[in-house]
């Protein structure tokens, strides 16, 4: 069985990889305990998404819409069930849904091996990312939220800068071909 | 039956995946619901971990600051050092429990000068998984006697309220969170108002007329209105005072640090508790800081 094989179109060679058996029900497992842990001891990174990152990661390298958008859910809803009773379920759900079908979708078209290309998808899903929450709040909750502001643009950039880091150690659990 | 080209099933899917959800939101809005069953399975799933995690991270950070605490008395010493090594990390591990133990001592302290007043201590395993909430998660549950809506505190102040309880965890709400808050009131004047939180490390004091007079500086106690927290428990101090039509905004800095928590108290009664800030350095060794006290709590009323 092949680990990895190449989506073709036209001219492009888009590589599709697999993960060790596991792998990522560890790692999305493991972000999500960090995110609850973490800010109990340093209160800052508090700025950061880990399930965030993991799903963008998974879905560009994955590029599967369908497996994206499901794993974006999952990871969503587990992250709305850790946050306590004021955050409904769906609320993160349904901004990872979305991430991780546009993740997945632009992965199967672009290469997005490169750590520039990275870090400025990280940082455009970030900012999708609070949008769609925004929404979900002001429309759906109907609760105020504010659409843009500086502290939105430093953690997209703080969370950009990190998956760069981090999606070259999850590299490593691909299997290689 | 209409057939779904293959490139759209997966668009089709995102759709019925995003309805799905915006169904759920609409019945836990619609029926108050907060879809218990999941969030008892998660946080089941979590606990261990964040738990083991709690634990070993206060070992690691214990032993690590304390290492390099006696490096410089390493340096001192150098001609000591070899011999002195296996000492050291017993001093390490000593100091590291010390830290530790002064720490709960000032939990245990609160808890020895109010010994009528049932209350329960517990560890802060977890906080919530994302910015859309201030919420933290404890080690003690229903098990422990807990119940929602208790009032928790640490001996600087109030910190929030219990709402959710799981067989050995309860989730509390923070004051500082968007649907945070506590019947409050200014110490000099005894104005009362609502204080709530706005999802940033500073709340604020609503429904204070303009005609007031608010100063800089001037502590906020609970009030007991809200019938969750008791009166007089400190809240914060007002940080910054703005004139507003029909009421002032008034900023206010809270008294416990929410945003390193370790350890609180879940009162496990409504009735008044005085904060007596000098007694909380006391505190006999023998008492578990995480032991409940049996007294009735009708014998603390005045």
């Amino acid at each position: 069985m092949n680990d990895t094989y190449e989506l073709r179109g036209g001219e492009t060679h888009i590589e599709v990889h697999k993960f060790y058996p596991g792998a990522v029900v560890f790692v999305a497992a493991a972000a999500l305990i960090f995110q609850a842990m973490a800010p109990v001891y340093f209160p800052k990174l508090n700025i950061l998404d880990l399930p965030l990152l993991v799903t963008i990661y998974f879905g560009l390298s994955r590029r599967n819409p369908s497996t994206g958008l499901l794993l974006g859910m999952v990871i969503g809803l587990a992250q709305d069930a850790l946050s306590g009773p004021t955050v409904p379920l769906g609320f993160y759900g349904m901004g990872k849904t979305v991430i991780g079908y546009l993740a997945s979708s632009i992965g199967a078209r672009l290469d997005t091996e490169h750590p520039a290309a990275r870090f400025a998808l990280i940082f455009s899903f970030f900012v999708v990312h609070q949008g769609v929450l925004v929404v979900v709040r002001r429309l759906l909750l109907a609760q105020p939220e504010a659409w843009m502001n500086l502290h939105l643009v430093i953690a997209a950039a703080v969370n950009a800068l990190l998956g760069t880091v981090l999606f070259l150690g999850l590299d490593r659990l691909r299997r290689s071909s | 039956m209409v057939a779904i080209p293959s490139k759209h099933k997966s668009l089709t899917l995102l759709a019925g995946v995003l309805l799905a959800q915006l169904l759920l939101l609409a019945v836990q809005i619609k029926r108050d619901s907060r879809g218990r069953l999941i969030r008892v399975w998660a946080i089941s799933a979590a606990y261990p971990f964040e738990r083991s995690g709690a634990w070993g991270f206060g070992k690691v950070r214990g032993v690590w600051t304390h290492y390099f605490a006696l490096q410089t008395t390493e340096r001192e010493n150098e001609a000591l050092r070899v011999e002195n090594d296996a000492l050291k990390l017993t001093i390490s591990q000593l100091q590291s429990r010390a830290a530790e133990a002064d720490r709960l001592a000032g939990i245990l302290g609160f808890k020895q000068s109010h010994t009528k007043v049932p209350m329960v201590g517990g560890r802060v395993i977890a906080a919530s998984a994302g910015t859309a909430s201030r919420t933290i998660e404890i080690d003690r549950g229903e098990r422990d006697g807990i119940r929602r809506n208790m009032a928790v505190i640490t001996p600087d102040g109030a910190v929030g309220k219990v709402i959710e309880v799981y067989g050995d965890t309860s989730q509390v709400l923070l004051l500082t969170d968007k649907d945070g808050g506590a019947g409050a009131m200014l110490v000099d004047t005894r104005t009362q108002g609502p204080v709530g939180g706005t999802g940033e490390p500073l709340m604020l004091m609503k429904y204070v007329a303009t005609e007031e007079n608010v100063a800089v500086g001037e502590k906020i106690v609970t009030s007991g209105m809200d019938k969750i927290f008791p009166r007089d428990i400190p809240i914060g101090t007002v940080v910054e005072v703005k004139p507003g039509n029909p009421f002032k905004q008034i900023r206010v800095q809270p008294a416990a640090r929410l945003d390193r928590l370790e350890t609180v108290i879940v009162l496990l009664t409504q009735e008044p508790v005085e904060f007596k800030s000098e007694n909380t350095q006391t505190g006999a060794a023998n008492a578990a800081p995480g032991s409940q006290s049996s007294a009735p709590a009708a014998a603390e009323k005045p």
